[in-house]
Parts: C-alpha cells; sequence; structure tokens
C-alpha cells in the first residue's frame, strides 16, 4: 500500500506502483482533469505538482510519490480563483482546452516560483508543454496578467 | 471501412420545416421537422418524435437550454452556435443553458448533408436557419403574451428573456409564457434582424467553454466514466494492409486486471480494467505479424511511384485559353518540381471512444466530427436499427478532420459487443501518429511563361497524387475529379490567360484522409510559391505583382492589400530579417499573410505574422482572431517540422520527439485584422492555415535567393 496526499486529501492506495501517477489519478481516483498525451515526457499535459514542484505525471511511478503531496488541476482552486485560472478566462485562452490543464499548471507553479516572470521566462518554463491550437500568444499575456492578480493579492 | 460510402448514397439534404411542440410540465421546443421519406427499417415517428430534434428548449422555470449539433474541438462553436440561436430567441444570454445534441437527422449541416463538423461549414451552414429557429420562438412568446393579455401582438416586444407590453407594465417570462406558447401554430413566416440590430452576432463574446476547461472539468472522450468500464487497447501491424499471424496472450492475461485477449477487426485487442494494465499486457503479446504486400514500402519508393504518375495524361480541372500554345510560344519560360509530405493531425487527445453495447441498444460516447457516420457504423456493426444507436458527443482534443473517420468507433462497438461490457478504447500517441490518415504527399509540376513586361502569359499546374474522396466519397468524385486534391490550385485568381491544372490520382498503401484546409493546405503553398518565382523572374515585387493580377478580385486583393499595409511591406526591417507575403481563398473566406522571417545558422524562425482575413459577416469576433492564430501554428508547425515518413511498410514517426510541434518560444507575434464585411459569413477554422506556408516560404526565397520547392522547409 502506498499513501499519498492528493488536492489536501489523504490517499491509501494499492496499485502497482510502478503505476505512472498519471494513470493512479485517472484510473484509480478519477481525476481526469490531468491528460494524457504523449506518455514519454515531452507534451507537458499531464504536468501536476508534487510537493509544489511542477512534474510530469506520465513517466513519475507511484513508487517516487509515496508520502508526498500532490495537488492536480482539480485542487488548483476550489472555484476557479487561482490568479492563472481567472487570467485565463479573462483572455480566453483555451481552444480545444486538452493541454490546458498542463499549461496552467505549469504556469501556476512558474509564478510561484517566479512572481515576476520575463518573457524569457515564461518562454523557458511554458515551451515545455505543447499545445496544437496555438494558444501560446493568449498563454504569454495571460501569465503576465495573472501575475499582476498575484501581486496585487487579488 | 467503406461504411461512409453508403452512407453518402443516401445522403438526404432535404428542406427543414420549423416546428414548436410541448413538453412535459409546461415549456416550449422549437426545432426542425423533416419531411422524410421513410426507408425499411426506419421506425414510424412517434407523436413526440420532435422531442429528441429540438434546437431551443424553454421551460417553465425559465431555463433557456440551446443545443450545439457541431462538435466543438477548439473553434468555437459551443458558444457561436448558441449566439445564433440567442440572438433571434432574445433570451437572456447570461442564464442560458448549452447542451450537445444527439445524433438525428434534424441535427443534419445542410451543407454537408450529415451531422459532421468539418469544411469550416458550422456558422455558414446554421447561420440562416438557427436565426429562424430563435426568431420562430421569439414570435410564438410575443403572440403567447398578446394573446394571455388580449392585447396586440404589435404592442408587444421581447428582451432578455422577457416579454413587456410597450405601453403597460405588463411583462411575462418566457418560462411563463411556454406552456401557451406550445398550443400556438408555428409562424409559416419569420422575420430576422437587420444586421445592424444584432445584440450578440459580432460582438465578442466569452467562449460558453473556457470555465470548463480551466479547472479540468470539461469531458473528453478519455475521461468518460461509466459503473464497470473496462479499458482496451489493440496491438495493430505497424505495416498497412498486414494482418496477425500468431501471439500468445499467456503473458499478456497474466497481467494484473487483465480480463481478455481478442481479434477485432484490425488487430489484437487487450482489455483491462486500466489502461496501465492493458498497455503492460499489450506489450507482452508478442504478435507475429504478415506483414503483406507492402513490408518493403518506403519514402523513396512512394517517391518514384510519383514521378512515374506525373508523366501520366492527369485529368483536367481547370483549361482557360490555349495553355500547351502559349507555353511554347513565349520566350521566358519557367518550370519547376514542387513536393509535400504526408502529414499527421497530431490532435492533442488520442483517438478513442467508449462503447456500450446491450441487446437492442447500443450507446457511444465519442469524440467525434462525425455523429452521423459514427450512428451508421455501429449500426452496421450491431445489426441494430439506426436509431437504437445513442452518439454522446463529448469535447474533442483536437480534430482537424481526423475525427471524422471512424476507425476507433468500430473498435470499440466491436469490443463492447464481444465482451458485453462497457469499453472505453484508448489509442497511444503511438498508435495514434502510425495509424492515422494522413494529408496525402503530393508531387506538382509547374511551368510558366512571361510576356514581355513580365507578366505571365501561361501557367500549367500538373499534380500527382493520392485521393482522399476514392476511399470516403466516391461518389463525390465528379468527372475524375477529387476536388479535394485540386482545391487551392484550380481555383487561382490570377489573371493567367492560359491556365491549366490538371491531376492524376496515384493512390497508394498509405490511407490519406482531410487534414485542416486539406487541398488548399499544399496547393497554397505551391501555387503562392511559384508566383513569387515568376515575380522574380520578371524583377518584379511579389505584392505589387500580385495587386496587377488580382484586380477582378476584390476580396483577394482586399486581404492582400490590408496584409501589407499593416505589415509595412515595403519599409525597412530590422537587420537580418526578411518578408514574403501569400493570399489564399479557402471555405468561403479570404486570407492574406505576411511573414517575417530570420535565417541563421540552417535555422528558420518567424517572429511576426501579419493576417487579413475576410470572413463575411463575424459571429464572434474574438474566436476568428483565435483561429486565425490557431490556423497559422497549425501550417506553421508543418511548414517548418511537419513530416511523415515511411521504412519497411512502417510510418517512422511515433511520438512528439519525432513528430516535433511548434512550441511557444517559437511562436511568432500574430496579429489579425478582420475586415469588416456585410457578405454571407464564411469559414474561420481552416482559412487560416493555407497562407501561412507559402508566406514564410516566401520570406525564405527573399533571404537566401533561392526558392522553396519542397515542404518542410529546409535550408
Amino acid at each position: 500500500m502506498i499513501s499519498l496526499s492528493v488536492n489536501g486529501e489523504a490517499r491509501d492506495l494499492e496499485v502497482d506502483p510502478a503505476t505512472p501517477l498519471l494513470w493512479v489519478l485517472r484510473d484509480a481516483l478519477g481525476l481526469t482533469g490531468t491528460k494524457y498525451s504523449c506518455g514519454i515526457a515531452v507534451c507537458g499535459a499531464c504536468t501536476v505538482h508534487v510537493d509544489g514542484a511542477p512534474v510530469r505525471a506520465c513517466v513519475t511511478p507511484l513508487s517516487a510519490v509515496a508520502g508526498k503531496s500532490i495537488t492536480t488541476i482539480e485542487g488548483l482552486s476550489q472555484d476557479s480563483s487561482h490568479p492563472v485560472q481567472r487570467a485565463w478566462i479573462a483572455l480566453d485562452v483555451p481552444q480545444c482546452g486538452y493541454c490546458q490543464s498542463g499549461q496552467i499548471m505549469a504556469a501556476a507553479a512558474l509564478l510561484a516560483r517566479n512572481p515576476k516572470p520575463t518573457d524569457a521566462d515564461i518562454d523557458q518554463v511554458m515551451s515545455g508543454v505543447l499545445c496544437r491550437c496555438g494558444t501560446y500568444s493568449r498563454i504569454r499575456r495571460a501569465i503576465k496578467q495573472a501575475a499582476e492578480l498575484k501581486a496585487k493579492g487579488a | 471501412m467503406n461504411d461512409l460510402a453508403r452512407l453518402e448514397a443516401i445522403n438526404p439534404g432535404r428542406r427543414a420545416f420549423l416546428k414548436a411542440g410541448a413538453v412535459a410540465g409546461g415549456g416550449l421546443l422549437i426545432g426542425f421537422h423533416l419531411p422524410l421519406a421513410k426507408r425499411a427499417g426506419e421506425a414510424e415517428a412517434a407523436a413526440n418524435e420532435f422531442v429528441p430534434n429540438a434546437w431551443i428548449r424553454i421551460d417553465a422555470n425559465d431555463t433557456v437550454t440551446l443545443r450545439v449539433a457541431s462538435s466543438e474541438m477548439g473553434q468555437g462553436v459551443y458558444t457561436a452556435i448558441p449566439m445564433l440561436l440567442a440572438e433571434e430567441l432574445e433570451c437572456d444570454w447570461a442564464h442560458i443553458k448549452v447542451e450537445m445534441a444527439p445524433a438525428d437527422k434534424a441535427y443534419f449541416n445542410p451543407i454537408i448533408g450529415m451531422q459532421l463538423t468539418g469544411g469550416s461549414t458550422a456558422v455558414r451552414a446554421f447561420w440562416t436557419p438557427l436565426r429562424q429557429a430563435g426568431a420562430a420562438g421569439r414570435d410564438l412568446l410575443i403572440r403567447a403574451a398578446a394573446q394571455t393579455w388580449k392585447v396586440k401582438e404589435d404592442e408587444c416586444r421581447a428582451e432578455n428573456g422577457v416579454v413587456l407590453h410597450k405601453t403597460s407594465n405588463l411583462k411575462a417570462s418566457y418560462g411563463e409564457l411556454a406552456a401557451k406558447a406550445a398550443t400556438l401554430p408555428v409562424p409559416s413566416e419569420v422575420f430576422l434582424k437587420e444586421p445592424g440590430e444584432f445584440k450578440l452576432i459580432g460582438k465578442s463574446t466569452a467562449r460558453l467553454d473556457t470555465p470548463l476547461k480551466v479547472n479540468g472539468s470539461a469531458v473528453f472522450g478519455m475521461d468518460v466514466k461509466l459503473p464497470g468500464l473496462l479499458t482496451a487497447v489493440v496491438a495493430r501491424c505497424p505495416v498497412f494492409g498486414g494482418k496477425p499471424k500468431k501471439f500468445d496472450a499467456t503473458r499478456a492475461k497474466s497481467v494484473p486486471g487483465v480480463s481478455q485477449v481478442l481479434s477485432v477487426h484490425s488487430g489484437i485487442a487487450v482489455v483491462a480494467d486500466s489502461f496501465w494494465a492493458a498497455q503492460q499486457a499489450r506489450a507482452a503479446l508478442a504478435v507475429e505479424w504478415d506483414e503483406g504486400a507492402n513490408a518493403k514500402l518506403d519514402s523513396a519508393a512512394i517517391r518514384r511511384q510519383l514521378e512515374r504518375a506525373l508523366k501520366k495524361k492527369g485529368v483536367t480541372a481547370r483549361n482557360d485559353g490555349d495553355a500547351a500554345k502559349a507555353l511554347k510560344a513565349a520566350s521566358k519560360r519557367i518550370e519547376a518540381v514542387y513536393e509535400a509530405p504526408y502529414l499527421a493531425h497530431a490532435c492533442m487527445e488520442p483517438m478513442n471512444c467508449t462503447a456500450v453495447v446491450k441487446k437492442n441498444s447500443c450507446e457511444l460516447w465519442v469524440p467525434t466530427q462525425n455523429q452521423t457516420a459514427a450512428q451508421f457504423v455501429a449500426a452496421q456493426i450491431t445489426g441494430l436499427p439506426i436509431e437504437k444507436v445513442k452518439v454522446n458527443t463529448t469535447f474533442l482534443g483536437g480534430g482537424f478532420g481526423r475525427r471524422g473517420e471512424q476507425d476507433f468507433v468500430a473498435e470499440a462497438v466491436q469490443l463492447a459487443m464481444t465482451t458485453g461490457a462497457p469499453v472505453k478504447l484508448v489509442w497511444t500517441r503511438e498508435d495514434d501518429m502510425h495509424h492515422d490518415y494522413y494529408r496525402p504527399a503530393t508531387l506538382n509540376r509547374l511551368t510558366a511563361t512571361l510576356n514581355k513586361d513580365g507578366m505571365p502569359l501561361a501557367w500549367r499546374h500538373e499534380i500527382a497524387g493520392g485521393s482522399i474522396f476514392s476511399r470516403v466519397f466516391p461518389n463525390s468524385i465528379k468527372n475524375g475529379i477529387d476536388r479535394t486534391s485540386v482545391e487551392g490550385a484550380a481555383n487561382l485568381p490570377y489573371a493567367i490567360p492560359n491556365l491549366q491544372v490538371t491531376w492524376v490520382m496515384e493512390n497508394g498503401a498509405v490511407p490519406l484522409g482531410f487534414w485542416r484546409s486539406v487541398g488548399s493546405s499544399q496547393n497554397a503553398f505551391i501555387t503562392e510559391c511559384f508566383l513569387d518565382e515568376l515575380a522574380a523572374a520578371a524583377g518584379k515585387d511579389p505584392y505589387v505583382y500580385r495587386r496587377a493580377l488580382l484586380a477582378r478580385h476584390p476580396r483577394h486583393l482586399g486581404v492582400l492589400e490590408l496584409a501589407a499595409r499593416e505589415a509595412g511591406w515595403g519599409t525597412p526591417l530590422p537587420a537580418a530579417r526578411t518578408r514574403g507575403i501569400a493570399v489564399a481563398e479557402a471555405f468561403g473566406s479570404y486570407c492574406a499573410q505576411v511573414a517575417e522571417v530570420t535565417v541563421e545558422g540552417g535555422q528558420v524562425r518567424v517572429p511576426r505574422v501579419v493576417c487579413a482575413i475576410d470572413c463575411g459577416m463575424t459571429v464572434n469576433p474574438d474566436t476568428v482572431v483565435a483561429q486565425m492564430e490557431s490556423g497559422i501554428v497549425y501550417g506553421l508547425t508543418a511548414a517548418l517540422k511537419g513530416e511523415i515518413t515511411l521504412k519497411n511498410g512502417r510510418v517512422e514517426q511515433g511520438n512528439f520527439n519525432d513528430y516535433p510541434l511548434l512550441r511557444l518560444d517559437e511562436m511568432p507575434q500574430i496579429e489579425v485584422h478582420i475586415v469588416k464585411s456585410s457578405a454571407h459569413p464564411g469559414g474561420v477554422g481552416e482559412p487560416g492555415t493555407p497562407p501561412i506556408a507559402p508566406a514564410v516560404a516566401n520570406a525564405v526565397f527573399a533571404a537566401t535567393g533561392k526558392p522553396v520547392r519542397k515542404l518542410p522547409i529546409r535550408v
């Protein structure tokens, strides 16, 4: 049995410890906001926070996160009030939306570490999360807006 | 699978009539009645047949539900379609409910004759009928109020979900009036607003799906949950046309959670209680394949096949003047061979479908662009009547044409039928890339001559490549021409007196499909780059050259001039930057783009793109902007990186490491300018894609002096 915390809730799991965290979240816990797209840590659609740091859930075995605290898109805020979510709504960032959980989790982790990211900081971090619809321009703008919202404590 | 061809043969395309009806609890429904000729096996219409076909439902509690029959794959129909309905209905936009329509003839796209989202048609097709449906609802509600109050109808008006009497303080909500409205006859004629009276249409409106897509609650096909749901993956022969020779299920079955290993039409399926178990077990199957006739097929052989095809006489798609004669006569002759590769769609959400098959029913939960075909295919496999197949359309994690196909639906239905359990069939990324229906590869010979002023006297474009329609809609091949193969080439807008476009159909083993903007995606590259070669040969500026040739095409000219002006065409650029320009008409819209590029160390970068779009009247302008950004990124990814190659009968690329996508740090600054227009709406999902490859390639030509004749661009 492996114990961990998911979105603030203690979970004890009887799952093969080699199972990637992504499939534990999706199949065992029913948290389908975290997406599967590449399975080899290239696209970032499965990005979640492990003890606050962005991690690719598709290549992270359950055994590697035992005892740790996981946050998924469902747990980023109770009511979509996280500054990144609010900026995303204000700018209508998503199109198909499939990569957006990963984009938002990557952006939230960036702002947690670096409250005032430069264009270069954004490029460096966010280039790891692929979008096929071309929402990149809006992602850049939304991260700037989220940083402002956060700075204002709004 | 040729089921789509049979579907095409029964494609009705009949005129629909407005219909209203009552709903239990005192509500109103507005929809269309289709006077369908009865066919064998079609159920007798029940008295309430209208109920499942409605577009608008108004309940006594004031809930207004609007249905969307087009698939939401990022292009914004989940918002644009309700805007069309709500504009005339005058309901309260802030309190509408939206739901996806089931599969039903009442929801057929009037342009396509199926419930299919493609060809950038959703707004164009539903522009008039859905505003009429909204207007009919408003008319009924106003009449219900007038009769209740015993006043004249023209003394009443509707606004924000309420009918008001103009000269008194009488008012009633739509919910209060719905039961009475449902008893009144539907107007035989409805009056639609003039565009100047629109309150919603033409105003940027927040997308209704955004809140669901920022907190993980949007349900994509991958996210469907059902009690007892099993997950299946299929091992398919990596070589096109191959089949399993033998396999050993022993090890696969020993993986914990695996319930069954069984055959389906496409290979060997593993069914398990989780994706991870199914995938582990599939890897343990040790399938030995009979690779069949294509075992040695590779890209070089396909190239040679196309070279041979290009020597054959093609069918003529366009023939103005006498190109053969004019090509011999003039002095300055330019000839070039252009080619475009196979491309995968690479939707972020890999293919998947969930199915439940019972004795008398089948239900699907599927991210599909083609509900009609999904329903049809499921009926064929199960032997059930079509109306016993229920299709629930989820959100689509990208579509781009791939999700109009039914291969994944067929697998899911077969598995659900055989196992008797609810099954979610999931493709891995590698499955998705190895078993796509690819954008056709083509080889093109272009020949032109110029007159003494440097203007084109003759243009011949010979195309050799595979046909999408020959597999999907063979009845749509007219006079030997698959119009998707020549679109963007046969409709060349330039004033050239002798113009010939021919096409040789050369199908092979690689399955072909619709890829965002289809034929125009590559023909715009080929024709617009060749035109730049002619301008260069004439010693003329490519923008000025185009203008001179577009005098009789005001909408092409309009976007060309707008893009050039906004981009500062002809003004100095930062060091090492060059510009390229291209224009294309596709899906009823006109789009021009100016790309700025740098070419350094063998690498092409695109810092800026200026886009002008004339798509007629716009419904949601912010969505038009987003779709231009989207179409540009899709086309730019292909122009700079996209190539599917074959070796030993297999697609060599399998994931985003070897089929890379454009990343955020490569994203140009994109500036979109929308032409104000009162023309009928055109498409917006695809028209942004065709001009980007030639705009970038022409800028590279300007930088290097060497024309780009092959995609992806390599310098």
